[in-house]
């Protein structure tokens, strides 16, 4: 027979340090000390990193910390993962905290509701977010609703890390944006970065949320920026500025957006991918634009965007994924709702097409920097 | 070789309404049929178990066979009251949906001691235990769990009237409990998507190495969904401290067990497929089902692997408050079910072996009553559905996450709050 009092001491206190697990909190309040936004990061030792070396170090870092957190997925154990963002996991946290699933994704994400709920921190990694769909039900009918529906009661703490995105010549089975089927389900919080320090630093920040986030890695931008001229030389991480990535524990706040470049003449709402087509439009049309990095979908930076569109006075938004309800629609109407007075140009979104991702016509698909630059121009000469 | 004609098989129950219940489908096998493994056997030492039936209850009242989990006669006392209250309690909740005070209802009755034995079986306090709780994730119909580990009945009522006494706040339907402290998960309503959190939970239990057991719930129909196969595909790679329970009631809604392909296999046989200890058991015999979990849950514990039970019962109550029974299966079938009461069952061996008169049992009844009708009236001083003190509508917006982002505190803004 149980004891309700027994339930209730564990109950009463964080459910999810519950059991006995040992979370470092010295290093923890240390490293927050050292580090929140801003200055604190040029002062500590970088690393290159690419975007999958990020990703992975922001787990070990975790792992190393707070023995609740783990780590798993198909082919994510022994061999790393299909893009090795969980290489070495294993053998450095041990098979109990990094291992293979079966290719169940309703498995996977369900397995983690309930070890969430235990009190572990699951960073489960579905191989392709095209692949994610199984495991939706899990998604938005429990992992979201958790807390709500039991007042608190039980949460769930959990990420769900999930490839992105095309521009890899993946077809329609390993190239899609299902963003918007997440930002559109309460209760989930929805991260996209789209550079190596914002990975590590939003990772960090995701695994230590109290609640569930989905974590979209686009996976154009593993190995390097990418500005959509497919047909130019790679770039790699290692050459670029946000490369450098710090050692050790630092976070980057979710809900925050990034101005990636002040401008008078026109703001761009972008995320993942995107960011860079962005900057390679505005760099190729001489137009003096804001770009405005997103990294959480949800909760959406709202101040930032107003405040943005208010001393512009037009916006282009410009997403990967398809058109017809997608992110782009919910920032426009939030442009139009608050805006409005301020707007001398119609919203323009440059999106994909309503069709889904096609492999022969790839780049025709992919909204690159001259159909970006196109609207912009489109927007800035509007008068 | 000649042809026959090809055609798509649609099973049928074996009576429909207007035609007397027909259970000649079910083999009764006697009490001292079934075996009882080790509870460390191999999982492959029970698949014959998968076929058989667990008893104890003998129809005469007396116990026999394998599996007597040896109760002394105040648990089994115990075990009684908590069905009666069960029973009483639930006609009570589909009474208040009638009378407009609940939004919905569901009872287990006809079932209750599947609820009942498993809740006393799974000794949450067992000394030497490591830390961790267990955990329970249940379905609408094992409200008993929560009357076994002596939740408060009033609650439980405020919780299906959505009044101010509700502790989910109105979030969730009537009968969707939530009871961390009972061992209780948060039921969702979603069909076996918890089976497979329950195996979550267990192998974070195994993680940690926690002494603890994840028990999951679905009913027969649900073994169809996606998640019932994840949960048993997990179980039997991770071998964690996990008891898949399958309820077969025999109905799901309108649907007898054969559409979830009950006819061909027994549920109990899934479990073989994936390399898992299974056991079929009486639903029907309290002693049986204490046996059953008490087999399993210590096989969990001592880190042998999850077990699969099927309990074989019947819905004698409607699917929910919605539904009426009569228009899909005989009026009478649930009273010419071969597995009989589980009420009736337990009283009459309580009786036999001279510890309980049926004045005793009477007297019980009587008490019980008077229990449930001053927790319903407690609990209605608080409030109904559509009386009382008003939720704030800030709860709708409380526990969405931890901390209300901009956007929902914009909203309840909007709102006045």
């Amino acid at each position: 027979m149980c004891t309700p009092s027994r339930h209730l001491t564990s109950s009463s206190s964080d459910r999810n340090s519950g059991t006995d697990m040992v979370v470092k909190k010295d290093v923890h309040q240390e490293a927050e000390e050292q580090i929140s936004q801003g200055d604190g990061y040029a002062t500590m030792p970088s690393k290159k990193f690419t975007m999958i070396q990020a990703i992975r170090d922001a787990i070990a870092v975790m792992m190393a910390r707070d023995e609740r957190v783990i780590s798993f997925g198909e082919d994510a154990g022994f061999f790393g993962g299909v893009f090795r963002c969980t290489e070495g996991l294993q053998e450095e946290f041990g098979k109990h905290r990094s291992f293979d699933t079966p290719i169940s994704e309703s498995g996977i994400v369900g397995s983690a509701v309930g070890m969430a709920a235990y009190g572990l921190r699951p960073v489960a990694e579905i191989q392709f977010a095209d692949y994610m769909y199984p495991g939706y039900d899990q998604i938005v009918s429990e992992a979201a609703r958790l807390r709500s529906r039991s007042a608190s009661e039980f949460t769930c703490p959990l990420v769900i890390r999930m490839p992105v995105g095309g521009g890899i010549r993946g077809g329609q089975t390993h190239s899609q944006s299902p963003e918007a089927l997440f930002t559109h389900v309460a209760g989930l919080k929805t991260v996209i970065p789209s550079n190596p320090f914002d990975a590590k630093g939003l990772l960090i920040a995701a695994i230590e949320d109290p609640d569930p986030v989905i974590f979209l890695e686009p996976k154009r931008l593993y190995n390097g920026p990418f500005d959509g001229h497919h047909d130019r030389p790679i770039q790699p991480w290692s050459r670029h500025p946000l490369g450098d990535v710090p050692e050790g524990y630092f976070t980057v706040p979710l809900g925050k957006a990034d101005v990636v470049r002040p401008g008078s003449e026109v703001t761009v709402l972008a995320y993942g991918t995107l960011r860079f087509v962005a900057e390679a439009a505005v760099e190729e049309t001489g137009i003096d634009a804001e770009i405005i990095d997103l990294r959480t979908l949800l909760p959406l930076d709202v101040e930032t965007i107003i405040t943005s569109v208010k001393k512009t006075g037009r916006c282009v938004i410009v997403h990967e994924a398809t058109k017809t309800s997608g992110f782009g629609a919910e920032l426009s109407a939030q442009v139009q709702e608050r805006c409005f007075d301020h707007l001398e140009a119609p919203i323009v979104r440059v999106a994909g097409y309503d069709t889904p991702y096609p492999v022969g016509l790839e780049w025709v698909y992919f909204p690159g920097p001259d159909r970006v630059g196109d609207a912009l121009r489109q927007v800035v000469t509007y008068v | 070789m000649a042809q026959i004609e090809l055609k798509l098989h649609v099973p049928e129950p074996a009576a429909r309404p207007g035609e007397d219940p027909d259970f000649s489908f079910l083999t009764l096998p006697p009490v001292d049929e079934a075996r009882r493994p080790a509870i460390n056997a191999a999982a492959s030492h029970t698949y014959d178990l998968a076929t058989a039936m667990i008893r104890v209850l003998d129809d005469d009242g007396s116990i026999g066979g394998h599996w007597d989990p040896e109760l002394d006669a105040e648990t089994k006392r115990a075990a009684l009251r908590h069905m009666i209250v069960t029973r009483l309690l639930e006609e009570q909740f589909m009474l208040l949906q009638r009378q407009g005070k609940a939004a919905f209802a569901m009872a287990s009755l006809g079932e209750e001691a599947v609820a009942v034995s498993a809740a006393m079986a799974v000794d949450v306090d067992s000394p030497g235990y490591g830390p961790g709780l267990d955990m329970h994730f249940p379905t609408y119909r094992q409200g008993g769990i929560l009357v076994a580990n002596n939740h408060s009945l009033v609650e439980m009522t405020c919780q299906v009237l959505s009044n101010a006494g509700d502790r989910l706040k109105g979030a969730q339907l009537p009968v969707l409990h939530s009871v961390p402290e009972c061992g209780f998960f948060s039921i969702s309503g979603n069909l076996a998507t918890q089976l497979i959190q329950a195996v979550g939970w267990a192998m974070a239990g195994a993680i940690q190495n926690n002494r603890i057991v994840g028990v999951g719930w679905t009913g027969e129909g649900a073994t169809a969904e996606n998640d019932f196969h994840s949960a048993l595909v997990f179980s039997s790679v991770y071998q964690p401290p996990a008891i898949i329970n399958v309820v077969n009631n025999q109905w799901a809604i309108s649907s007898f067990q054969g559409i979830a392909g009950g006819t061909n296999a027994s549920f109990a046989q899934r479990g073989v497929g994936y390399g898992i200890a299974t056991l079929r058991v009486d639903g029907n015999d309290l002693l049986a089902g204490y046996a059953a979990t008490r087999w399993a849950d210590e096989r969990a514990r001592s880190g042998h692997g999850p077990t699969l039970i099927e309990w074989v019962t019947y819905r004698a109550a409607s699917h929910s408050s919605s539904d009426d029974p009569s228009k899909y299966r005989p009026a009478e079938a649930a009273k010419a079910w071969p597995l009989g009461d589980p009420i009736d069952r337990l009283t009459e061996h309580l009786v036999v072996i001279g510890d309980m008169t049926r004045n005793d049992v009477e007297e019980l009844t009587s008490e019980s009553r008077h229990l449930v009708d001053a927790t319903v009236a407690e609990a209605e001083a608080i409030g109904t559905l559509n009386s009382g003190p008003a939720m704030s509508p800030v709860e709708m917006f409380r526990h969405v996450y931890a901390e209300p982002p901009p956007h929902l505190i914009e909203q309840r803004q909007e709102l006045g709050y």
